[in-house]
């Protein structure tokens, strides 16, 4: 068990690595970014004005020495100044991260304590009316561009029925958060409902429920220490990878309710073309889904024993 | 035979869908006294299992009862309650299924899964339940039963697996007991052992058995009466010495000549033994008269006409077949 | 198994789509970027103008119709690159094994590790807007998917009778792979891709509505709800209409997708 955890975690640093590499290059061996990030934003800058930042920047060292100051940096917190701001990456990222968790968490708890009941009533009651419109409901969920909705919800609660405030931060409290988390919630609660639907079809043609009734227990009973745990099992693997497609849409969404997070960090940054808080941003989304992933394994440890054990 | 403790009674399960329902078990009727270990052979897809599913309640959508009794004791299980039906399923009729693989919930310890039936059916705490789940893993002959409570399935092996089944359904030491082919699954080395197993626990119990198996030679030997099942119906059932000797439905002696036995050899060439060429039907496609002529090497044209009734043997026991021997 | 209603719903959906992009000149009652007149700004839905208006007076209704073909052809297109890459490397992984199969897998965990839409955004920042960036950066990000359902299936068929013929014949692995494997698990390949459609959509659609996908004033649905945000109050028709169209469209593609893999796919091999 402790071997699979740290092979976890080797594979999870290897792939920080990687990344980190591949955005380095990505936005390295591509000339002229700097330049042109300054042009685009149309500032008026003189060519050797260019030139004597590019070599304050280090910018004109061979890719190798900038790769090795590049990760000897990182490893020491140090992501960076960004362009547009020349404040230093680290310094913009760390207030917003919160602020990202906060409503990725907010999120997916919305997510699971919806899609969750909705697949199992729906699988329970298969072939009902209830089954039809929890699967229309989760259709409709998953093709609904998550900007849209959001701006439906923003119409719909803050201007018209003045419940909740627009967009914004406001003093970081709850509700603030409540119309994004919705927003943001939407896709994985539609993909964990279909999900939840299938596993709990699937647990419940299973042999060993069958056992279970031969055993002659009531249904509440057969659905609570059987059932559930089982189907569950199939369904966690799904809220790891929902979490970390979500950390895609909230780029959009943290725009759309101007939420202070890293997503829409990301956003201006790619507009302003400021490579070094893009990088920053990227390897902060990267590294928070796979931390998520490795709780998701984690998880798995404490409810599978055939894991556990193997 | 003495007083029996199931008699089920012209019972019939079927398909029930958006169309006409498709019988698939058609007026079964079987009798099981108290302690008796009783057989039910048939190849692969004539209604065993339906069978014994529809006895202990546990047919799912979308086959259905559809007529019938089945009187366990003085209940008439086919129409109980359901809350009844799950008071007495695990308690006086329980079931072992084929597949020990996948039998057993792979999240639970078996001790929990064994206890449970304590728990349930005896009212016990867990702590107490545990504590007769070690007994109850001792008694089906598994070593260090205080360790291997702990187990999960998976640790365990396919006949291992089984032995807990077997606890499982002996547990709260049912009247009846209706073992799917348990040792269908299994390795050829440990089928006798779990075989003499289930036989000597229930004997113990006064526990009486139905055996499931496609294997008339398995059955023969350990039952005293033999019920043959074809396409949904019982085509044969006598005293399983004489079922074996002296088969009198073309069916049963097709499967008594599939039995490999000793001084018989195999001629060059024949691939295995005689097996019956063809394929049981499936249940949209029952003929009208017999239901076996399409294989039958007696067939004559009366056995397609009508329905064949069923007829009783001068030795006991009845056949349903025209031209029985 | 028989079509269920997702099939006729989802693909009637998409057929009217398609004829609404293509014949978007003759449908649409006004330019959709040369008729700004601030005149007729933000006007509510009405006889002349059925969907109503937008900030600079152009007529929604018109660049919905002309949008539809954006969203279309990138929706299209972003998915045929994407399953083109997904399905070589996914099928090349499952023949060949080896160091490249390690490879591959590699390179897949690392795709599903970064989401689509940032490694898209990365691409475009690198790339800088406009539809060529957009074409390459959605339509080289999201293949995961795809690969992993072509590799499994490779895996599974491999063995098979007519695999080990084709191969006991002399045909070359190309020969095998495309013409001997591919046809037999298109079946999961095409749910897949279909679904894919949708979420490409979405995804351009996002991209344009931040400003970084097509460049205004060509008319996109995500780009013209760009500004819809600031008029919510006052426009709330600028908001709505684009939108409703995205959704309905990308629904279509989703319950297409549901359709075929009832008729396709009855094990739910790409079920998630
Ligand atoms: N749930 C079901 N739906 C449709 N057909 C079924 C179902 N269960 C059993 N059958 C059919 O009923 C027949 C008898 O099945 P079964 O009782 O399992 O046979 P046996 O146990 O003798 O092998 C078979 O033809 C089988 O295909
Ligand atoms: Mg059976």
């Amino acid at each position: 068990m402790l071997q699979l955890l740290l092979r976890r975690l080797a594979q999870a640093a290897l792939t920080v690595f990687i990344v980190i590499s591949l955005v380095f290059v990505l936005f390295s061996v591509i000339p002229g970014t700097f330049t042109s990030s300054l042009q685009a934003d149309k500032r008026d800058v003189s060519q050797d004005v260019i030139e004597r930042l590019e070599d304050e920047l280090g910018l004109n060292d061979p890719l190798p020495v900038r790769f090795a100051n590049y990760v000897t940096d990182l490893a020491q917190g140090d992501l960076g100044v960004s362009y547009a701001t020349r404040r230093p990456v680290s310094d913009m990222l760390s207030g917003r991260i919160w602020a990202s968790f906060k409503l990725a968490c907010a999120a997916i708890f919305f997510a699971v304590c919806v899609g969750l009941p909705l697949g199992f009533i729906a699988a329970i009651r298969q072939g009902s009316w209830i089954d039809t419109a929890a699967m229309t409901f989760a259709v409709s969920g998953l093709s609904i561009p998550g900007f849209w909705a959001g701006l439906l919800l923003m119409y719909l609660f803050s201007l018209k029925l003045h419940l909740l405030p627009t967009f914004g931060y406001g003093s970081g409290g709850l509700s603030h958060l409540i119309l994004p988390a919705i927003t943001l919630g939407i896709a994985p609660m539609a993909l964990l409902a279909r999900t939840t639907r299938a596993a709990v079809l699937e647990t419940l043609n299973a042999d060993f429920i069958r056992t279970a009734r031969s055993k002659g227990m009531s249904e509440r009973r057969l659905v609570t220490r059987h059932l559930a745990r089982n189907a569950f099992v199939l369904v966690l693997t799904t809220i790891g990878l929902q979490f970390g497609s979500m950390l895609g849409g909230s780029v959009v969404i943290e725009k759309l309710f101007a939420w202070p997070g890293v997503g829409s960090l990301l956003i201006d940054s790619v507009g302003l073309r400021d490579i070094p808080a893009v990088q920053g941003a990227i390897l902060v989304i990267v590294l928070f889904f796979l931390l998520i992933n490795t709780l998701v394994d984690l998880a798995y440890l404490v409810v599978d024993p055939r894991i556990r054990y193997n | 035979m003495s007083e029996p403790i199931l008699d089920v009674r012209d019972l019939s399960v079927s398909l029930v869908g958006s169309g006409p329902p498709i019988g698939a078990v058609d007026r079964v009727n079987l009798t099981i006294g108290r302690g008796e270990v009783f057989g039910l052979v048939g190849e692969s897809g004539c209604g065993k299992s339906l069978c014994a599913l529809a006895i202990a309640g546990l047919l799912r959508q979308p086959m259905q009862v559809t007529g019938g009794q089945i009187m366990l004791g003085a209940t008439d299980l086919a129409t109980i309650p359901q809350r009844q039906m799950r008071r007495m399923r695990g308690d006086d009729v329980s079931m072992i299924f084929q597949e020990p693989m996948t039998a057993l919930n792979p999240l639970m310890t078996v001790g929990d899964q064994i206890g449970e039936m304590f728990v349930l059916h005896r009212g016990l705490s867990r702590r107490a339940a545990r504590k007769k789940a070690i007994e109850a893993l001792d008694q089906v002959r598994v070593s260090s039963p205080e360790r291997r409570i702990n187990a999960y399935p998976h640790q365990l092996s396919g006949g291992m697996r089984q032995r807990v089944m077997i606890a499982i359904a002996l547990a709260c030491d049912p009247k009846l007991l209706i073992a799917d082919e348990p040792t269908t699954a299994l390795d050829v080395t440990i089928q006798a052992e779990i075989v003499e197993l289930v036989l000597e626990l229930c004997r113990a119990k006064g526990t009486a058995v139905m055996m499931i198996s496609h294997d008339l030679g398995l059955v023969a030997r350990i039952c005293n009466r033999v019920a043959v099942m074809y396409a949904g119906q019982i085509v044969e059932e006598r005293a399983s010495a004489e079922i074996f000797n002296h088969p009198s439905h073309p069916y049963t002696r097709g499967l008594v000549d599939a039995l490999p036995r000793l001084g018989r050899r195999l001629e060059r060439g024949q691939r295995r033994l005689t097996e019956i060429a063809g394929v049981v039907p499936a249940l949209h496609e029952f003929p009208e008269g017999c239901r076996f002529a399409a294989r039958c090497p007696r067939v004559t044209s009366e056995c397609t006409a009508a329905s064949v009734p069923v007829t009783q043997l001068d030795g006991g026991g009845i056949v349903r077949c025209l031209h029985h021997v | 198994m028989k079509a269920g209603p997702n099939l006729y719903i989802g693909g009637g959906i998409i057929l009217l789509v398609a004829l609404l992009a293509i014949f978007a000149p003759l449908i649409a009652p006004y330019h959709p970027v040369t008729s700004a007149n601030l005149m007729y700004a933000e006007e509510p839905p009405s006889m002349q103008f059925w969907l109503g208006t937008d900030e600079q007076g152009r007529d929604i209704f018109s660049r919905i119709a002309y949008g539809a073909r954006i969203s279309l052809f990138i929706g299209l297109a972003v998915q045929v690159m994407n399953t083109a890459i997904g399905v070589s490397l996914g099928l090349s992984a499952g023949y060949f094994g080896g160091w490249w199969d390690e490879f591959v897998q590699g390179l897949t965990g690392l795709m599903l590790s970064i989401p689509t839409i940032v490694f898209a955004l990365a691409l475009m920042a690198i790339l800088g807007p406009g539809l060529p960036s957009l074409l390459i950066a959605l339509g080289m990000t999201d293949w995961a998917y795809s690969c992993r359902i072509s590799r499994a299936q490779v895996l599974t068929q491999k063995s098979l009778n007519y695999v080990q013929s084709a191969r006991i014949i002399g045909f070359g692995p190309l020969h095998v792979m495309f013409r001997e494997l591919l046809p037999n698990i298109a079946g999961p390949l095409i749910v897949v891709a279909t679904m894919g459609v949708g979420s490409a959509i979405i995804a351009e659609a996002s991209l344009s509505f931040l400003g970084l996908g097509v460049i205004p004033p060509n008319p996109s649905w995500g780009g013209m709800l760009s500004s819809a945000r600031e008029q919510l109050m006052i426009a709330p028709w600028v908001a709505v209409f684009p939108g409703l169209a995205l959704f309905v469209t990308v629904l279509g593609f989703n319950l297409l997708g549901d359709g075929l893999r009832d008729l396709l796919d009855p094990h739910g091999r790409t079920r998630r």
